[in-house]
């Protein structure tokens, strides 16, 4: 176990910068996942971890020892590629094997640790295989046991669930946070499914463009999204982001289709602002559909463009005005019809604005 | 028109097209195939018998066609020394070119493949044009180059010489084959090795190395064949009758018409085939050897 810690790393490929300054620090047997778009800089961090890649800039710690400039094979890092990487012309166990016959450990040994992790994880009966007689999630458990057994400082993992089926990512996500939980390893995880990052991860670090966009737990990150990149990025169906127009005088904003209003307390946080263009972002579960005989007055009015029942909630798409849709999540056994107008709530407290111009978050 | 009608039509077509191209495959690969194997098989009668009628009809079965492998030959008023020694040094020329080849080579297209360099797109071209250069080509200029580097008509060492410039000949393309091969591999193998402790090195000679042993089998191969083939070089260079390959034996065989003695020529001409099957088969079981699966996303 090791603390890991990213001293304002960068990595740029020419004049693209892959990575741009990047702060991070790994606890001891934290699991920390990455999160964000293809080609947001998440692997690249991952390779620079493992050391297969040189920082442009900055210094990369475990536990305090600078290790940015050592070769990989003396970082003791343990990964599991997304092709998981397996030597096709090894068997299941030459394979897992492979690390502990490098370090020239007697055989009697390899043989038992081999044995070992292949029993945790399950894929004792496959080790006279090769590589290409294995199932998908076969070949995952043993790219994962070739990591495991060398019993790795830090276990990086690049997306090794992306290739499986749904069914079993389902059920590998379970059982890679279980293991890691049992053998506390300090564990890096790269991911673009933040279903996986918000399940699995103690922290998630939200990636973009090459930056560090949020660090924070899974319901931080979830509630308190410190951007819009962040906000529009993470929840199924993600954030409504409306423009709306900040009129200081009524401390309203000018919204497509509807007038909010807000409270007097937030005029001083508004303050803040760099522009007058505000943007309201409500998440679809929040959007509180008013029925007429419930005598509230709703905030908005939105007509209904697509209804997209999908068992356990409906997905509605609707109208705000001409330019401006938004998606709301409504119960099952809700009746909608397309072309309905619906009365829409936005709760204070659900609410979040971010500058229209930085798009940080302002409350 | 009633379905099963137009069932039986497709099917009659399907047939049909499957049976144009049965015809078409057995016009273009089999048909030219026929006189090579006819060829052959003259070649292989001829050197088993006293006399030949029509080219092909052995006539009387003997092996005193094969006399040069036993005793010294006179064709006219030349005398021909035992073949056995120009075999060796027909195994060394082409063994030696397979191995200088496959090495460098080896080592050269990982390099091209696997190493960022400023001006590696330049060197790949202008590998690839040199090989447009037959060796003759570059006759003159080499026996310029050995004469002043006292290598000419040196016997074991002009061998030597003649073995390095056909390794040179034969790098280029075989740089380029391996770096083929070496592409193939995905970078994530490679570094999957660096993670589990291997240095760069060992990398390339316990995963990389293992992954492309077809590609070494296909350079050595064709590096032996060229080798064994070689006739101008050693032809033009080697002025000692001892330090003569096999080609130029054969040569030497035919040199003087009047004299040719058909049955033996064919009989060393299978000699002078056998090994270069038994090198094919042999690396031919490697060529096959082509690992697949474990990776998976990355082609």
């Amino acid at each position: 176990m090791v603390r890991v810690k990213l001293d304002h790393v960068s990595k740029y490929f020419g004049r693209v910068r892959a990575v741009d300054d990047i702060y991070l620090e790994v606890n001891h047997g934290e699991f920390v996942t990455l999160l964000g778009p293809s080609g947001c800089g998440k692997t690249t961090t991952l390779l620079m971890i493992a050391g297969i890649y040189k920082p442009t800039k900055g210094r990369i710690y475990f536990d305090d020892v600078d290790v940015t400039d050592l070769p990989p094979k003396d970082r003791n890092v343990g990964m599991v590629f997304q092709s998981y990487a397996l030597y096709p012309h090894m068997t299941v166990y030459e394979n897992i094997a492979f690390p502990l016959r490098i370090k020239k450990l007697p055989k009697n040994e390899i043989d038992r640790k081999v044995r070992e992790v292949a029993k945790l994880l399950k894929i004792d009966h496959l080790l006279d295989r090769r590589p290409a007689q294995l199932s998908g999630g076969q070949q995952q458990r043993v790219a994962l046991a070739r990591a495991l057994v060398k019993e790795p400082d830090v276990l990086l993992l690049d997306e090794p669930l992306s290739n499986l089926d749904a069914l079993l990512r389902v059920y590998m996500r379970a059982e890679l946070k279980r293991l890691q939980k049992e053998l506390k390893i300090t564990t890096i995880y790269v991911t673009h499914d933040q279903v996986e990052a918000l399940s699995m991860s103690d922290r998630v670090v939200v990636m973009n463009e090459g930056k560090i966009q949020q660090v924070g737990t899974p319901e931080e990150i979830y509630a308190k999204p410190a951007n819009v990149f962040v906000a529009s990025f993470i929840g199924t169906p993600p954030m409504n982001i409306i423009r709306c127009l900040y009129d200081e005088k009524t401390n309203a904003l000018q919204c497509p289709g509807f007038v909010y209003s807000l409270p007097d307390q937030w005029r001083e946080v508004l303050s803040a602002r760099t522009s007058d263009e505000i943007l309201l972002g409500i998440r679809p579960e929040d959007v509180r559909i008013v029925e007429p005989s419930e005598g509230i007055e709703p905030h908005a009015r939105a007509e209904v463009l697509v209804v997209e029942p999908l068992g356990r909630d409906i997905v509605i798409t609707a109208a705000l005005s001409e330019e401006s849709t938004m998606k709301i999540v409504a119960r099952p056994g809700t009746r909608i019809s397309i072309g309905e107008r619906l009365g829409l709530r936005f709760e204070l407290e659900k609410v979040h604005l971010f500058d229209g111009r930085t798009g940080r978050a302002i409350v | 028109m009633d379905r099963s009608t137009l069932y039986t039509r497709a099917r009659r077509r399907a047939l049909l097209e499957k049976l144009l191209k049965a015809v078409v495959v057995i016009v273009v690969a089999v048909i030219p195939a026929i006189p090579i194997w006819l060829m052959y098989a003259g070649l292989v009668a001829q050197a088993f018998s006293s006399r030949v009628t029509l080219g092909i009809i052995p006539v009387g079965f003997t092996i005193r066609n094969w006399r040069f492998l036993w005793s010294e030959i006179t064709m006219g008023l030349t005398k021909y020394p035992s073949i056995w020694p120009m075999l060796l040094n027909s195994l060394y020329l082409a063994l030696g070119t397979a191995l200088i080849v496959s090495l460098i080579a080896g080592l050269a297209g990982y390099a091209l493949s696997r190493m960022e360099f400023r001006g590696r797109t330049p060197m790949m071209q202008f590998i690839l044009a040199l090989h447009a250069f037959p060796s003759v080509v570059l006759l003159i200029a080499l026996f310029v180059l050995l004469n002043k580097l006292g290598l000419y008509g040196k016997g074991f060492i002009t061998l030597t010489g003649v073995m390095i410039i056909e390794a040179a000949l034969q790098i280029p393309m075989g740089a380029w084959i391996m770096k083929g091969f070496f592409d193939s591999i995905p970078w994530d193998v490679e570094w999957a090795a660096l993670v589990d402790g291997c240095s760069r090195f060992t990398a390339w000679r316990k995963v990389i190395l293992p992954l492309v042993l077809p590609g070494f089998a296909a350079v050595a191969l064709f590096a032996f064949l060229a080798g064994w083939a070689e006739f101008i070089l050693v032809f033009t260079f080697i002025s000692n009758q001892r330090w003569y390959p096999l080609s130029v034996y054969i040569y030497n065989l035919i040199g003087e018409f009047k004299y040719v003695d058909w049955g033996m020529l064919a009989a060393a001409s299978l000699f002078y085939a056998i090994p270069t099957i038994v090198f094919f088969a042999l690396s031919q079981k490697l060529l096959l050897r082509i690992y697949v699966g474990g990776l998976k996303g990355v082609a």
